[in-house]
């Protein structure tokens, strides 16, 4: 029986964390002429959205480049599972040779998603350099040594719980919930 | 998300629902995105092994069907009846068990028997996918023609499109596969040609019959022109090749004379000059190139939605 979820970021909280994180991302881009925010599919695109509008508004600067990857072809789990994962669009409407890349998504857990999508993301081209931000990154549950360069909100978890990420465009409100799930 | 196909095996569209049709169309979407990629390779079957078993000649099926494997990483062997043991008088069950002795996960096979793949699904413990069998189906090719026309005009599904399957409707299994898998998606279909190319009882697949090509081109938004299969023609079932151009053949000025423009598709190889002319083929009205291209990104989603952890023995 799952309880009744914990919200650890609400909507102002949820305003306040991407805009920080906006500021840090100028701070390191400058004006973005070399740079690109890739959100991840299906639920980092969300994330980078949100990034890429607030980006737009603190700068100035509405040609920032933008797209969405999908890694589901680049995935480790594909042998293991009964059905196939169908995958979701990939937009990438620029060379991304000799950019620096800002792999962005919602909540990075084992590491697994975003191994694949870096496989997905080389093969489009050699990006001089790769970032990685995320709304919330959930400790002690990596399977792989990624760490991200951006960091909305850390959150200690364990494996029977989960968090989600929801936003005003899909459920109406912009929340992090963390959910636990009694065994 | 995640999807299934309602099949093991590729056998026949007869098989399909419109819903594993329509599954196979979108994946094969992100299947072409990938062949634009500046790295045209996904890594999704890199420890998967697929043999291509082909007792008949082919050159564009075999090569899609490779070329699409090797895009999706997996690893190929390839047979072919003439240099194998089947001219030792192997039987064909014993053949490809002694392939999957070898640990090959999925086979590709193309044979000269209607039902040979459905017979090795039964028998032996691997995914098939039908590459052609007899005159019975060739699946791939009626789903990447489907694909061609409802990419090419840009819509989900082909409800109120008219289709003409013109030529050798007899010895077709591209007829066949055509018709059951446009009816499936809602199309109309029509079969046009001789009435000794045309089965006897086709009707009874809920297809148009007609003799009269002009007819036929006027009715239709899309005209898939096949090839006359001299090679299985035992018997003769026209009077000259010069008189079934003159019948069947389509030209540019009759293309030209109906006042509307059809698309015309053909599943190669061209006899050109025999069931269309070089300028037809060539023209603007021709999406013969793009059921190539897109004959790679079917065959990868096809192979990619039939993998994944096997339900088949071991």
């Amino acid at each position: 029986m799952p309880d009744k979820p914990r919200v650890i970021l609400d909507s102002k909280q949820l305003e306040l964390t991407i805009n920080r994180l906006c500021y840090q991302l100028i701070e390191n881009h400058d004006d973005f002429a070399n740079s690109a925010i890739v959100g991840l599919q299906p639920r980092g695109v969300y994330v980078s959205k949100r990034i890429h509008e607030e980006l737009a508004k603190m700068t100035g600067n509405k040609n920032i480049r933008h797209g969405a990857l999908d890694a589901t072809f680049f995935r480790d789990d594909f042998r293991t599972r009964e059905t196939p994962r169908i995958p979701d669009v990939t937009e990438l409407n620029f060379n991304v040779e000799n950019l620096k890349v800002i792999l962005v998504d919602d909540v990075l857990f084992t590491g697994r998603s975003v191994r694949a999508s870096m496989d997905a993301l080389l093969a489009f081209g050699r990006p001089q350099l790769v970032e990685l931000l995320v709304l919330i990154d959930r400790r002690y549950t990596r399977h792989l040594p990624i760490m991200p360069n951006y960091t909305g909100k850390m959150v200690n978890t364990s494996l029977s719980e989960r968090v989600s990420v929801e936003w005003k465009e899909t459920e109406g409100k912009d929340c992090v919930k963390l959910h636990t799930v009694k065994k | 998300m995640e999807k299934k196909l309602s099949v093991d095996h590729l056998l026949g569209i007869k098989y399909l629902t419109k819903g594993d049709i329509e599954l196979i169309l979108s994946t094969a979407d992100y299947f072409k995105k990938v062949l634009q990629q500046p790295i045209r390779k996904v890594p999704s079957l890199q420890d998967t092994t697929i043999a291509n078993v082909f007792f008949e000649n082919s050159t564009r099926t075999r090569l899609s069907f490779e070329l699409a494997e090797k895009r999706l990483s997996a690893d190929v062997v390839n047979f072919s009846a003439s240099s194998s043991s089947v001219s030792k008088g192997e039987t064909l069950i014993d053949t490809v068990n002694n392939i999957l002795a070898m640990k090959v996960d999925m086979v590709v096979m193309r044979h000269p028997n209607p039902g040979a793949s459905m017979f090795l699904a039964k028998h032996v413990k691997s995914k098939i996918i039908n590459a052609g069998d007899g005159a019975h189906e060739h699946p791939t090719q009626a789903l990447l023609d489907a694909y061609s026309i409802t990419r090419k005009f840009d819509v989900p599904h082909l409800k109120g499109k008219k289709v003409v399957i013109v030529g050798d409707i007899l010895h077709s299994r591209v007829a066949i596969s055509n018709i059951y898998c446009l009816h499936r998606l809602g199309a109309e279909v029509m079969v046009c040609g001789p009435t000794t190319l045309i089965p006897k009882h086709i009707s009874a697949l809920n297809v148009k019959v007609e003799h009269n090509l002009r007819k036929a081109l006027e009715w239709c938004d899309v005209a898939n022109m096949l090839r006359i299969q001299l090679e299985r023609q035992d018997i003769k079932y026209f009077p000259s090749l010069r008189e079934y151009t003159m019948m069947y053949g389509v030209n540019k000025q009759l293309l030209d004379s109906l006042g509307k423009e059809i698309t015309i598709m053909h599943p190669g190889p061209i006899n050109r000059g025999v069931e269309i002319t070089s300028d037809v083929a060539d023209s603007g009205q021709s999406i013969i190139l793009q059921q190539v291209e897109n004959g790679v990104a079917i065959r990868m989603a096809v192979l990619y939605l039939l993998s994944g952890k096997s339900t088949i023995g071991g």
